[in-house]
């Protein structure tokens, strides 16, 4: 049982990463790597909402949306669908978890909103979370702690991938790159190369 | 003395009526995204879809409908509503606008191509935060007219579609060998040696592609060249 929870975790950092395999998050991840510290805190933020939200729309779908969800409100309502729906609700759920965290947080930890607070809105419209859900509504988990570790591994990839970039990119400011690709292009052949790297994981059987 | 109520109704949708609709500033909105300001290679937006969905030429044409049709419609959503939205619950109000938008687009492909929307699967969902929209509904369309909004959404659409084409374009040549499906690398040249570069096909090169692109074009426009 520990097992299979502990391969589903290895297999959503290394194997599905988020930004390396799907390209999801990559407005956010380019825009905010240029300091590290910086990186890391939009990467713990990243991995605060995913947890949050993948197990919650998690629910919401299995509960209200999906095919003959509705059944336990009763037998007349067996027949519905509302898939269509979980693009709406998703979303919804993300900008109100977001705009909740971000209050809680402030309230709570003025110390932790410091470091974190102003990453939080930018959250919202970072695909890596919607992305998160989306992939949990097509990998069809058992349950809602399947749900937990997958959220909280695509965190995790995505963290990782942030901070390796960001101190790629502080390194390189030294280095002499040719002028036209100063910036945003030679960051984007990093990244490829590091996706190229985190390929050879793919090998790996889990 | 001019009188505010003398303007037809009709003019309240396009902007000042003593300006033509296809005057130099709205061209400059249409042409502007297609290079000097590209929405992915200068404005970093955009870029998820952009190489996940680059791999054959036909998604990536179709991703760019969506996104066009996307744009246009909830740029002018948010530019009729600019007065009314209130400022502090925006984002949820743009998220509304652009993800029943989607769902729309989503419900068409399902019925309408449904092989192609397979194929693009969460990537049309994905729109939703498509940082493109949300981009140009929070710098444009939240601040200007609705012809303006229109044009800015459909210039940028287009920039972006440009960048996605070219990059599926090469991905499809060089990876398969095909354009659309359809096989334009002549068998011959295939029996002298030639073999399809399998790299392209693997999401790594959609990135140094896009990587190359930017280089190519900011040698040519040396404007756009970062200090660091």
């Amino acid at each position: 049982m520990l097992e299979q929870y502990l391969n589903l975790f290895v297999k959503s950092i290394f194997i599905e990463n988020m930004v390396f395999a799907y390209f999801l998050g990559m407005c956010s991840y380019l825009a905010i790597s240029k300091t590290l510290k910086n990186g890391v805190g939009m990467g713990f933020a990243v991995i605060f909402v995913l947890t949050i939200t993948v197990p919650l729309n998690y629910l919401i779908f299995e509960y209200l949306l999906s095919d003959g969800a509705l059944k336990w409100i009763g037998p007349e309502y067996a027949e519905l669908d509302l898939s269509f729906l979980s693009l709406i609700m998703f979303i919804a759920v993300i900008a109100s978890m977001v705009q909740l965290v971000e209050m809680i947080v402030e309230k709570f930890s003025p110390a932790l909103y410091g470091s974190l607070g102003i990453f939080l809105p930018l959250i919202a419209v970072n695909c890596a979370i919607l992305g998160g859900s989306l992939f949990m509504q097509i990998k069809d988990f058992s349950g809602v702690s399947e749900a937990t570790v997958y959220g909280f591994g695509s965190g995790v990839g995505w963290f990782l991938a942030i901070v390796a970039i960001a101190a790629i990119r502080e390194k390189i400011a030294y280095s002499n790159v040719p002028a036209p690709l100063r910036g945003l292009g030679i960051t984007f052949i990093i990244t490829g190369l590091m996706a190229l790297g985190f390929m050879s994981f793919m090998g790996i059987k889990l | 003395m001019k009188k505010e109520n003398n303007k037809k109704p009709i003019f309240l949708f396009i902007g000042r009526n003593d300006e033509p609709i296809f005057s130099k500033k709205n061209r400059k909105l249409l042409s502007d995204p297609l290079d000097d300001n590209n929405p992915i290679t200068v404005q970093v937006l955009g870029i998820c879809s952009a190489l996940a969905i680059t791999v054959q030429l036909k998604p990536a044409i179709v991703m760019t409908m969506s996104v066009i049709f996307v744009m246009a419609a909830s740029n002018v959503i948010i530019s009729i509503l600019r007065n009314l939205i209130p400022n502090r619950i925006r984002i949820i109000v743009f998220l509304v606008v652009i993800s029943s938008l989607v769902a729309l687009v989503d419900q068409f492909l399902k019925a309408y191509a449904y092989d192609v929307s397979k194929e693009l699967s969460i990537f049309i969902g994905l729109i939703v935060t498509n940082c493109i929209v949300m981009g140009r509904l929070e710098a444009f369309a939240l601040g200007n007219g609705v012809w303006k909004s229109f044009l800015d959404g459909i210039g940028n659409a287009i920039g972006y579609g440009i960048i996605l084409i070219i990059v599926a374009f090469f991905r499809e040549l060089l990876g398969s060998g095909n354009l659309m499906g359809y096989q334009v690398i002549p068998d011959f040249i295939y029996e002298m040696g030639y073999e399809n570069n399998g790299l392209m096909l693997l999401s790594p090169m959609a990135l140094i592609t896009v990587g190359l692109i930017i280089w190519v074009q900011r040698s040519r426009n040396t404007n756009l060249i970062e200090d660091n």
